[in-house]
């Protein structure tokens, strides 16, 4: 198994994800060019840049949806650059959408089951009635007390507010304890209200999971994360600290002096 | 299924009853076999709604699995001479299941339309087989000259005999997919369903599971063309052909997609209007036509999906009405609600 780019040397903790080499082109148009990133086990990470700037991409290739043009991605050490979305859940890799995407015609609490279900062979039961299966009705409700939202478990998704649906989208994916949690932008098109139940809910979330947040809210980045990455047309131009960032030149002049 | 289960095992109970009463009201031995008819193509467009409202796939190949199964009849009885009930129906749900893996590869290369298309395709490759290899199906002839088989206790050769083992084989299939579809798989294929992606991202295999679906329907489908074989004492190609497929497709959408009673109420309006139609006039296939186009129009999830919405709605007044001071339960509950 080869590890091509270096890991970072400040400390001894287990490598959660390598991304190194990673291009990936549509037609002429290099959305991602040679990005390396390593985020470590427990790791909070945010991606910042402007739009266009291949967060979204990025995104799809850790996550299995597009393969890259050259590059490769290793979770724990292990390659997983052509390994489709559903194999790499298995290994412990969640995410949410730009887009919140929870399945509107059904129940919170059937949602839920769903996430939970997923990595068991529960699924292939077909002559065994859903109700049987108590234990998983059971754990998402506990799951949705934690969040306050266990009164409306019987609703249909969609009936739910767009900040309680964003919840249980990340519900979703913590309920299946991953390793890694990619979010995509997970406070876009929230109240203000909103976004802060949603950043309370991801800084209480205990450290054994690694968090790479894309997001356009910088307080939001900076309230989660501790290590920020910058994009910028598909390249990485810096990675530093959160405190360290804001004294960054070139992130002054892409992305805070551009934008500001 | 939410709330009253005593009166639903009621109404189930009554409407079984009559089902089986039927033959002895001294009706017309006429509307025994459209009856017969109907349980069987019940069958057939249940097992077609497992795909097209549970699993969202759209799928044109379904005649090709009923035809199977006729066949497979008509071929065990008169080249191999081989008239054993269920080893025969053992088989044919063997050769359509088989049949079905190979052409659920091929199909679910594409999503939507491509998936529609490659279907119909694969869906004539069949028709053309029952229409030119004619020293094995007879060809445009098709196949007779096999008889009815008694079933254990059902003696079919007589009207209510057959009539029985058909409604004995609607309800063994409609419990089994009522269980599937209420299952934990049922679920998942549901979420494939309404979002693919996300049900990528939290670890399912999509492409197995609609896989498995394609094949778990066409063994459905078998089953009623062994019925159906059996019923005619004849098999042609007509029986597979794209005129079947898109009946079966208009007996689901009538009845209303995604709740597999609604597909057995479709095959019966099929049935009885298509004769009693036919009756009065030549024109019978545009009157269908218009009954198709009024309720894509005015009932898009067809006439169990209106009764429901219609029983919501009584419903929510019914609850708004002594409304004092707690809020009507079904604004409180959506799931009660009329579907948005």
């Amino acid at each position: 198994m080869s590890v091509a780019a270096v890991p970072d040397p400040r400390s001894s903790i287990e490598v959660c994800l390598q991304l190194s080499g990673v291009s990936k082109r549509f037609g002429n148009l290099h959305v991602l060019d040679d990005v390396a990133l390593c985020v470590r086990h427990g790791e909070r990470r945010g991606i910042i840049g402007p739009n266009g700037a291949g967060k979204t991409t990025l995104f799809n290739v850790i996550a299995g949806e597009l393969a890259p043009t050259s590059g490769n991605v290793h979770l724990y050490g292990r390659e997983i650059t052509r390994l489709p979305p559903h194999a790499r859940a298995r290994l412990g890799l969640a995410r949410t959408f730009q887009t919140t995407t929870l399945l509107p015609g059904l129940t919170v609490v059937e949602n839920l089951v769903l996430s939970l279900q997923a990595l068991t062979s529960t699924p292939f039961q077909c002559f065994v009635p859903r109700t049987h299966y108590r234990g998983f009705r059971e754990e998402a409700l506990r799951l949705l007390r934690q969040v306050q939202l266990d009164h409306c478990a019987d609703w249909l998704v969609r009936a739910l507010g767009h900040g309680e649906q964003r919840q249980v989208e990340i519900l979703m994916a913590l309920a299946q304890r991953p390793k890694l949690l990619l979010l995509d932008e997970p406070t876009a098109g929230l109240s203000a209200a909103d976004a802060v139940l949603v950043t309370d809910m991801l800084r209480a979330y205990h450290r054994d999971v690694a968090m790479i947040l894309i997001e356009h809210d910088l307080s939001v980045v900076f309230n989660v994360v501790e290590r920020i990455t910058v994009l910028h047309y598909g390249r990485v131009v810096a990675e530093e600290s959160v405190e360290s960032i804001h004294g960054n030149p070139v992130v002054q002049e892409i992305y805070l002096g551009g934008k500001l | 299924m939410t709330g009253r289960p005593w009166s639903n095992v009621a109404i189930i109970g009554a409407l079984l009853l009559l089902a089986i009463a039927i033959p002895r009201l001294g009706l017309p031995a006429f509307y025994v076999s459209l009856l017969t008819q109907t349980w069987i193509y019940g069958i057939l467009a249940m097992s077609l709604d497992l795909l097209v409202g549970f699993t969202g796939l759209v799928s044109f190949m379904q005649a090709a699995f009923f035809g199977i199964g006729a066949y497979v009849v008509a071929i065990a009885a008169t080249r191999y001479h081989f008239t054993d009930f269920w080893l025969t129906l053992l088989i044919a749900i063997l050769v359509a299941a088989v049949t079905a893996a190979a052409f659920a590869a091929l199909a679910l290369r594409a999503e939507d339309v491509g998936f529609i298309i490659i279907t119909l395709a694969l869906n004539e490759i069949i028709w053309g087989l029952a229409y030119q290899w004619v020293s094995m199906s007879g060809g445009d002839n098709g196949i007779t000259g096999f008889l009815r088989v008694d079933v254990g206790p059902f003696h079919t050769t007589g009207n209510a005999g057959f009539y029985y083992l058909s409604l004995t084989a609607l309800i063994v299939c409609l419990t089994l997919l009522t269980l599937i579809v209420r299952s934990p798989f049922g679920l998942v294929l549901v979420g494939a369903r309404e979002r693919p992606r996300r049900m990528a991202a939290l670890g399912y295999n999509v492409w197995l599971f609609r896989y498995l679906a394609l094949i778990v329907a066409a063994m459905f489908a078998a089953v009623a063309g062994v019925l159906f074989a059996y019923y005619n004492e004849f098999v042609g190609p007509g029986s597979l052909s794209l005129d079947t497929t898109v009946q079966i497709l208009i007996m689901v959408i009538l009845g209303g997609t995604g709740t597999l009673i609604g597909p057995l109420l479709g095959a019966g309006i099929l049935v009885f209007l298509s004769n009693a139609l036919s009756d009065i006039t030549q024109r019978w296939v545009l009157i269908l036509g218009a009954v198709y186009v009024v309720t894509v129009m005015y009932a898009p999830d067809g006439i169990v999906g209106l009764v429901k919405q219609l029983a919501a709605r009584a419903r929510s007044r019914h609850a708004l009405a002594p409304a004092a001071g707690s809020m009507p339960s079904a604004a409180l509950n959506p799931r009660e609600g009329p579907e948005r």
